[in-house]
């Protein structure tokens, strides 16, 4: 049942750095990310696209990397938790989760800090509502998104100190 | 999955020569159900052709004819958009209530179309806006308005070599407003328990003098409901011509039961929601939203 | 033992050790593993909810390019054995080896019946299409009232009623056990009632939710060495399960744990682990397997649906007199639901002179149940507190005032048996009635609700060591999974006893081989029991630097006090400066060599955790549709080592509740096929679904643990059906027996009944 499809080489961007890898046509970005690069920190919890688990932002753009094909990725700029924390220093967003115990077992982790990155990007003053309604599409079993939600929007606010 | 290729065309005529040479290929934007369908074995392409590189299918242009808006636009750009917030609050609303933000960064209204889902949230919207659909395929372009374009669940008219390139938005007329509302039993995330997309226009003197609604999830495919606008137009939105209009919504419903909804249920929201919905778009016309 | 109230770490908040890891994405998690060679495995698993394997044939899938190696029941034979776990009773590994690769039956929708091993998944999950099983299709028992009745299909032919069946009860049957606890006359106790409240309540199955899918590597070596890499809840115990279905030698075993993405219970039982050793012993090669999310749902551990009749009465003044209650629990395809701990919690936070409970074991054509945060406790605590929150209606009474009425507090016997130590119920209750929310207005079609709850937390084994470094910083092992923050507890506690910075030590998860023998990271014992050991072996390590500073200074042992994180001489007229433990530490290798600190005990039954939670609810009565606007938890925890770890189990122990209260529930057709395994319609909270969930911490001392210690985790879990349920009665003025209460139920209720009294029985 083989057919004879040879693999597809891709060239793209990766956290800022240029990255190659080959994948099949039908690979997710999600596989080739943790497979083919190596970068592990994204998550698979479910590959239907709603647990966030997989979240990564191409070309600045919230996505569930399970549901992007890897090919997509050709020419394209792609973030991953990896490339959150800049030179060994850690996003505010990282910070706050630590500072606010905002993970418990951590899987969820990598997903709610790419997509809050993202959220800070579009909205750098986001309400507790706006978060909550932003960040739905992340599931968290074990804290409840309280102190996530708290972590978020202390980020959001230490943030703003230094830009504005 | 197994062994699916991928083509990733730049221009119409290159995606239908690719859907022509093999017709097991299917198109995809934003593959949100498509990839998750693929997973379940429920489809078998034996191609990925996305049209996400060309750039017809990629833009949004709004102008004295109307919204062309190309199909594979995600949901989110959609909703970003100022000025088609501005005239189509309602079309904004369905777009932005598919799913997370994460699918909505990847979803589009053409792939919403043509996934033709009863309970797609975007159809609705459209119809009630006499939205059409553009067609390409090998014998050219045509246009289909979209309450026509789906015709049974999962089924849409497209034939062989035929894609979704854009859907088409007239502008509407003074003092029209829509709104969409949805039932869900969490606050996100859900499939649409009932779906209502209300259009309204008032004249001069606050009455309606036209209307369209539709409902999603209470019919194989979205429902227009003539008798649920017919008892809006004449009236000035009361309260007994928005009961008359919930009713008429709630006896067009003719959902089924699953693990979403039952009958009953449905029934009784598709009224609830005209209601609201109506409300909305009427405060929109009057607050010059 | 005398419980110490002064500390200098404990109770402080600080950054966890794992936590940079995980925050960027470095931890390694079950599927984040990977070996050189590795084959991928894909499981074959049934369609049918019951039936007779007639035949399996493996040809066309052996023919798959690829494949290296396919297993069926076979290639397992059965095994008798049990895994005893202590006061959580025992794991039997014959149901657990049959639930890992059935035999002669396939039992639920998703029973796995062979697994295969190759070089690419693809390859696997193609020749898992391609093996060829003939079923003898058979009804299934999808409910309780199917697999009760007296034509019930009948799911294991050998089945008998064990603990204390109903006499007379003869033939083939589902009822794999039944218990009783009683005091007292309950007949003559329902006489004397003034009020009586009765009850019916359902509660679907529902999953623990983790967002982490079970994943393993398994690696048999030409030597017969075997390690497994695996994500749970207990490395020994996976190591013990796997030697017993295989019947392998345990000191053959290595399990290595990784982070694990979740648990509650659900990763304690073994799934992909035998069948990985045995692909990979077949093959000759590495195999990974990981679990996708439908498999999670239909194929691994939810806990039980359950069905609850229960009637309590009380005087005017609002004294219990009376209880009695019928429990049915769903133990799935095998025998061992948590009925016992239903029928033992549900009056446990109550002094009631004259009860009876019983509650039966059911076997059903659904997954094999699993533990589930206090398992069996949530659901007869619904049962419970929403019938208490009936008779306080009925009584015109506060509902804080009546539990306090009939709170157990010291002395008091649990309904199971032993006296009450120190507990904390009454100043839970109190700090109930203190909170600004009890007395918060209301906003319009809103209900508030409230409701208190208990569980045991557990003992058992566990060992530590704290070795001590030349540089004054230390290493503390242990063999637990950090599930929630424990490795930031055991650097706590380690620092609180020798006096070094939190951050100065390494609290390090080992594995079967590095670690000293550990019971499970579940029953809420981790901090409790574990962190008892890492107490007296971090002791140990202060006694051996004592005696080194005595040495070092050439004095007698008895000379030498340690105080303040130093050693002291008490020597009279001595000018001996005293020494810290980076001062010892840089001499270890010249007076006397390294130090290293051990322990292992068997805890004692940790201390009863109590809680009780607010919850004010918000309903929209056109469509049904609620929403949580505000919810409080408040529990007794002992001491809370770090509290921001404590609030976190809180919070998600109540976030859980919300969601088994209101939308969450297995949903099965009628061929017994789960219709929602994933996460679009199995419906889990988001973040959008729930407020900010306020926390208070009460501490009633837990004399069994140096610092007071009881148990935290499991607790939460148990008053938030009730609470929610009691809110739900607030606002729409009907009692909810049916869980969930979803929109479509809330509105089909709310617009056939109107506003009921509490359901009287009596004058």
């Amino acid at each position: 049942m083989a057919t004879d499809v040879s693999r597809i080489h891709v060239e793209t961007t990766i956290n800022g750095e240029p990255v190659e890898f080959l994948c099949e046509g039908h690979d997710t970005l999600l596989m080739a990310l943790r497979d083919a690069v190596g970068l592990t920190g994204t998550k698979e919890g479910c590959s239907t696209g709603d647990c966030g688990a997989c979240s990564v932002m191409l070309d600045g753009r919230l996505v569930p990397s399970c549901l992007v094909l890897a090919p997509e990725a050709q020419g394209r700029a792609v973030t991953t938790i990896e490339g959150i924390a800049k030179d060994g220093k850690l996003h505010p967003l990282q910070q706050q989760f630590l500072q606010h115990a905002a993970l418990q077992c951590g899987i969820c982790t990598p997903g709610f800090i790419v997509a809050a990155k993202a959220l800070l990007d579009v909205n750098s003053n986001p309400t507790e509502s706006e978060a909550r309604y932003w960040l739905a599409g992340n599931l968290c079993r074990c804290t409840g998104y309280d102190k996530i939600i708290r972590a978020v929007l202390d980020a959001a606010a230490e943030t703003q100190k230094v830009t504005v | 999955m197994s062994a699916i290729r991928y083509e990733a065309p730049t221009s119409i005529s290159e995606a239908i020569r690719l859907m022509q040479a093999d017709p097991a290929a299917t198109v995809m934007a934003g593959g949100t159900d498509l990839l998750v369908q693929c997973r379940a074995g429920v489809k078998r392409p034996s191609a990925f052709i996305d049209i996400k590189r060309i750039a017809d299918v990629m833009s949004v242009a709004i102008g004295p004819d109307g919204l062309r808006l190309g199909a594979a636009v995600c949901a989110a750009e959609l909703s970003e958009n100022r000025e088609l917030r501005q005239l189509w609050p309602g079309i904004a609303d369905a777009a932005s209530l598919i799913g997370s933000t994460q699918i909505q960064g990847r979803g589009s209204i053409g792939g919403n179309l043509c996934n033709a889902s009863p309970a797609a949230d975007t159809p609705c919207s459209l119809i009630v806006n006499r939205a059409e659909c553009l067609i390409a395929g090998p014998a050219g372009e045509r246009r289909v308005p979209v309450e026509q374009f789906i015709v049974s669940p999962g089924k849409t008219v497209l034939g062989p070599g035929e894609f979704l390139v854009a859907v088409h938005v007239p502008l509407p007329r003074a003092s029209t407003s829509d709104a969409y509302l949805r039932l869900t039993p969490r606050s996100e995330m859900d499939i649409a328990v009932v779906g209502s997309a209300v259009s309204l226009t008032l004249d001069a003197h606050g009455v309606c003098s036209d209307a369209r609604v539709a409902l999603a999830a209470v019919a194989p495919t979205p429902l227009l409901v003539p008798d649920a606008a017919n008892a809006l137009i004449g009236s000035r939105l009361d309260d007994a011509a928005m009961t008359r209009a919930a009713d008429a919504a709630s006896a067009a419903a003719h959902p089924i039961d699953d693990k979403r909804g039952t009958i009953a249920y449905r029934r009784q929201i598709a009224g609830v929601l005209t209601r609201r919905a109506a409300a909305i778009a009427c405060r929109r016309v009057k607050g010059g939203y | 033992m005398s419980t110490r109230h002064h500390f200098e770490y404990v109770g402080t908040r600080p950054i966890r050790h794992d936590g940079v890891d995980k925050v960027t994405g470095r931890a390694a998690f079950g599927a984040d593993f990977s070996l050189p060679g590795m084959l991928y495995g894909a499981v074959v698993r049934s369609p049918h909810a019951h039936a007779r394997i007639v035949s399996i044939d493996t040809s066309a899938a052996e023919a798959v390019p690829g494949v290296k190696a396919i297993v069926t029941g076979r290639d397992i034979p059965k095994t008798n054995k049990k895994v005893w776990l202590g006061g959580e009773g025992a794991l039997d590994l014959g149901d657990m080896g049959d639930n890992a690769l059935a035999h002669e039956k396939v039992l639920y929708d998703g029973h796995a019946i062979a697994a295969v091993a190759a070089s690419t998944l693809e390859a696997a999950r193609e020749a898992a299409r391609l093996v060829r099983i003939e079923y003898d299709v058979l009804e299934p028992a999808m409910t309780l009232e199917r697999a009760l009745a007296a034509d019930a299909p009948i799911l294991h032919p050998e089945m008998t009623t064990g603990g204390k069946p109903i006499p007379g009860a003869t033939g083939p049957t589902n009822i794999a056990a039944r218990m009783e606890i009683k005091r007292g006359d309950v007949d003559a106790g329902f006489a004397e009632a003034d009020v009586i409240v009765e009850h019916e309540f359902r509660t679907p199955m529902v999953h623990q939710g983790y967002i982490e899918p079970h994943a393993t590597v398994a690696r048999v070596g030409a030597d017969g060495r075997i390690i497994v890499w695996t994500t749970t809840q207990g490395p020994f115990l996976v190591r013990d399960a796997c030697a017993g279905i295989l019947h392998l030698d345990a000191a053959n075993v290595r399990v290595v744990p990784s982070e694990i993405g979740g648990g509650f219970g659900g990763k304690i039982p073994v799934y992909l682990e035998p069948l990985a050793i045995v692909l990979s012993q077949k093959s000759g090669r590495p195999v990974k397997m990981v679990m996708d999310r439908s498999d999670v749902f239909r194929a691994t551990g939810p806990t039980s649906g359950c069905h609850i009749v229960m009637k309590m009465g009380a005087k005017r003044d609002g004294t219990l007199v009376a209880a009695s209650a019928s429990m049915w629990y769903e133990a799935g395809a095998y025998k061992g639901s948590p009925y016992g701990a239903a029928a033992m919690c549900a009056l446990a936070c109550y002094n009631v002179p004259n009860f009876f409970v019983e509650a039966y074991d059911v076997v059903v054509n659904k997954p094999k149940v699993a533990a589930y945060r206090a398992p069996g406790s949530p659901m007869s605590t619904l049962a419970t507190e929403s019938l208490m929150d009936e008779l306080a209606r009925r009584l015109e009474m506060d509902p804080i005032e009546l539990r306090l009425k009939n709170a157990v507090a010291t002395g008091d016997h649990a309904p199971y048996g032993p006296k009450y130590g120190p507990i904390g119920l009454r100043q839970v209750l109190e700090a109930v009635r203190e909170h600004p929310h009890w007395s918060a207005p209301l906003g319009p079609n809103q209900g508030r609700g409230v409701a208190c709850g208990f569980w045991f937390n557990g003992g058992m084994n566990s060992s530590a060591t704290v070795s001590l470094d030349s540089d004054g910083s230390a290493t503390v092992v242990t063999g637990n999974p950090d599930i929630g923050g424990t490795r930031a507890a055991q650097a706590m506690m380690v620092s609180e006893e020798l006096g070094i910075p939190v951050e100065r030590v390494r609290p390090v998860v080992g594995d079967t081989d590095t670690a000293g023998y550990t019971d499970l990271s579940a029953g809420s014992r981790v901090c409790y029991a574990t962190g008892m050991a890492v107490i007296r072996a971090a002791e140990d390590v202060r006694e051996q630097l004592r005696l080194r500073a005595a040495k070092i200074w050439k004095i007698e042992p008895d000379q030498v006090v340690w105080e303040g994180g130093q050693a002291r001489s008490l020597v009279a007229g001595d000018d001996k400066q005293p020494l810290s433990v980076s001062a010892i530490a840089a001499t270890l290798a010249k007076t006397g060599g390294p130090i290293v600190g051990r322990a292992s005990l068997n805890a004692p039954m940790a201390g009863p955790a109590f809680a009780a939670h607010i919850c004010d609810l918000e309903l929209d009565r056109e469509t049904g549709c609620s929403k949580i606007v505000r919810y409080t938890a408040i529990q007794d925890a002992g001491k809370a080592v770090h509290p921001s770890y404590v609030e976190g189990q809180m919070q998600g122990g109540a976030a859980q509740g919300i969601g088994w209260a209101l939308n969450e529930e297995y949903i099965f057709n009628a061929k017994g096929t789960m219709e929602n395994p994933g996460f679009l319609d199995y419906r889990m909270p988001v973040a959008s679904d729930l407020p900010m969930i306020d926390t208070v911490i009460v501490e009633v001392a837990n004399p069994s643990h140096p610092y007071g210690v009881r148990g935290v985790g499991e607790v939460p879990i148990v008053p938030p059906l009730a609470a929610v349920a009691n809110a739900m009665r607030s606002v729409t003025g009907i009692r909810f027996g049916q869980m969930p209460m979803s929109p479509p139920r809330v509105l089909a209720e709310t617009t056939t009944r109107r506003e009921e009294p509490a359901v009287a029985m009596s004058s």
